[in-house]
């Protein structure tokens, strides 16, 4: 087999083998190149077959305005609105935290710290991006939960309605949401930082800008088409996370307060998928499909960043 | 003389036009941004110090020889994690085996062969996307997917999942090395005589070696971290495969293997996490973290031949 080949591609091999051969290669390169086309495209046909049956069921009204989740009970009812709030409001919440200190620590690397400190930051940080989720899980049970625990009850020490809940609620999942999605932002605001054009660096130092004020008021500006996509990027992944909040978060469907134990998108999914059956899991299906609406919806407007961001570049 | 220069407002920066260095005041506003900056950079490094250091003080209590090499037992009372070892290495390299050579075809296909048009367009778009969405929705897809081919709970099934997940990651990395090389390596081999084929297989991708195994080697962390979309798929076991008697045996016991339920360590962290059992939670974590180093490191070394090269 192997002399075959070479035979091929010398100058002695036969024009037609030469041209089988050209051929069958090109085409097999098409195949591998298209499976990525195939895979979005049955990702998406098995995420809408899946998760329409309990939509006919249910009814779309019930399951996306209701906010009675009781998938066991005798009577049950599907509303997810609040498992959807609460995933909207979670990632807002994490975003607006691990956000401003991504982006200001990509400044700090980009701009303000000496070559040996980068030197050591940017690959720790590139390390926090490589640890599994559920470490991130682990330490939030282990570490947030407690102390949000002790929160709770120095707030609500004298409220009668609140349900304690041992401090996993939104909030200890907000803060892990928030730490995950700090080394995406922060490598790719960086990256943008950097490919700022050292032209608008010097010229506003040049005309007497300070440091500072050249960072905030021309580089950063510059480079607001990459922190952007950073943007987009971290709400995807805080969005999409779930084994790390499954257990951080609680386990009761709530409103998205601070110390309400909630159920997001992804938890509702991982939580009951062992023991659903029937109709609720059709419907864990369905939160499924509402995610990937989500998610695509996110990838478009990041499609149409990273275009515009080209245009703007040539 | 040259401070008069200096007094010609920045551009876009009007509400400053009277702060000339003739009448320079301290800043208190920039001493406070630049100390927000230094704040945020040492929360980002406290944040990964605390991090690793804490799994590992806490976790390498826990491990020893017998939690590397034993079995998780209820009945014997034993914890051991080798079975999840073993499992992990299984879908490491299913998956490789699978995703590597689709993805290096289809960067080939995409940087050598494609004409600029629709369908680059669309797969561009589609790896990207691919490369967006969640593992709990690949596992809700593996799970219905491959489990309507008639494959229950296993490593193969994993794998498969896994394949589609680790993809765009390989294909951006190939894509990228085989942009770094010149343009005059092609035309020279293709000057020569050489096939487009046999300029590819023997030009090209040596050329881009490095870049293919930095794609891999993310690939391997990225499967190492992962856990929702093992969870649907390759479900939770944790035994070893059991070996003894001839080889032909033995190498069918572990070719039955991936067709098994088994547990990664990410996953039956997450169990004995759920479980409440946090000893042996943080000890596969300490373990994690060393594997998670591991890479990196094996990461630098390739990128590092990569600059050079």
């Amino acid at each position: 087999m192997k002399t075959q080949t070479v035979d091929f591609g010398t100058i002695m091999g036969s024009k037609r083998n030469k041209a089988v051969v050209e051929n069958v290669a090109q085409a097999i390169f098409t195949v591998c190149a298209s499976f990525a086309i195939l895979a979005v495209a049955s990702i998406t046909l098995y995420m809408i077959i899946s998760g329409t049956p309990a939509i006919f069921k249910v009814g779309l009204k019930e399951i996306l305005f209701g906010t009675a989740w009781e998938p066991t009970a005798a009577q049950p009812r599907y509303g997810i609105l609040y498992v959807i709030l609460t995933s909207i409001v979670g990632t807002a919440l994490a975003i607006l935290i691990g956000v401003p200190v991504g982006i200001l620590t990509a400044v700090f690397l980009a701009e303000v710290a000496d070559k040996r400190v980068a030197k050591i930051v940017k690959p720790a940080v590139e390390l926090l991006a490589g640890i599994p989720s559920v470490i991130y899980g682990l330490l939030g049970i282990y570490l947030i939960n407690p102390l949000m625990y002790k929160l709770e009850l120095l707030i609500f020490a004298d409220s009668e309605t609140h349900q304690f809940t041992g401090g996993a609620n939104l909030l200890s999942a907000v803060l892990v949401l928030a730490v995950m999605i700090l080394p995406t932002v922060i490598n790719i605001s960086e990256t943008s930082i950097r490919a700022v054009h050292p032209g608008i660096k010097a010229a506003s130092l040049a005309l007497g800008a300070s440091h500072v004020q050249t960072i905030f008021k021309s580089i950063l500006p510059a480079a607001k088409s990459g922190i952007v996509t950073a943007v987009v990027l971290g709400v995807g992944r805080a969005i999409g996370e779930a084994m790390a909040i499954t257990l951080v978060s609680g386990s009761s469907v709530n409103m998205p307060l601070p110390f309400n134990s909630v159920r997001f998108l992804t938890t509702a999914i991982v939580s009951e998928m062992s023991y659903s059956e029937g109709t609720h899991r059709q419907m864990l299906f369905t939160i499924g499909l509402v995610l990937f609406v989500f998610i695509m919806v996110i990838n478009i407007v990041l499609n149409g960043i990273l275009k515009k961001g080209a245009q703007a570049d040539e | 003389m040259s401070e008069v220069c200096a007094k010609a407002p920045a551009a876009g920066m009007k509400e400053d036009t009277a702060d000339t260095l003739y009448r320079r005041r301290r800043r208190p506003a920039e001493s406070l941004l630049l100390g927000t900056i230094y704040g945020a950079a040492f929360i980002s490094v406290m944040l990964l110090v605390g991090i690793i250091g804490y799994v590992f003080i806490k976790g390498i209590r826990v491990v020893n020889f017998e939690f590397l090499t034993g079995v998780t037992s209820a009945l014997k009372g034993t914890v051991g994690i080798a079975g999840n070892f073993v499992n992990t290495l299984y879908i490491i390299v299913i998956t490789l085996l699978i995703a590597t050579p689709v993805g290096v075809g289809g960067a080939i296909y995409l940087n050598e062969y494609a004409k600029p048009g629709r369908l680059v367009n669309l797969i561009e778009f589609t790896t990207e996307t691919l490369s967006g969405i969640p593992s709990v929705i690949f596992g809700l897809f593996g799970y219905v997917f491959f489990g309507m081919l008639g494959l229950d709970y296993s490593l193969l099934r994993g794998a498969l999942t896994l394949s589609l997940m680790v993809l765009p990651l390989i294909v951006r990395n190939t894509q990228e090395a085989l942009r770094t090389v010149p343009d005059s390596y092609r035309s020279g081999a293709l000057g020569m005589g050489a096939t487009k084929w046999y300029m590819i297989r023997t030009i090209l991708l040596p050329s881009a070696k490095s870049g293919i195994l930095t794609g891999v080697i993310l690939a391997v962390g990225r499967i190492v971290g992962e856990s929702a979309a093992l969870l649907f798929t390759a479900g939770s076991a944790r035994l070893l495969p059991k070996l003894g008697g001839s080889l032909l045996t033995n190498l069918e016991r572990l070719g039955e293997k991936t067709l098994q339920s088994g547990g990664t360590l990410t996953i039956e962290l997450y169990l004995q996490m759920q479980n409440g059992k946090y000893e042996t939670a943080f000890g596969i974590g300490c373990v994690l973290i060393i594997i998670v180093l591991i890479i990196n490191l094996l990461l630098k070394l390739v990128t590092g031949e990569f600059r050079r090269a």
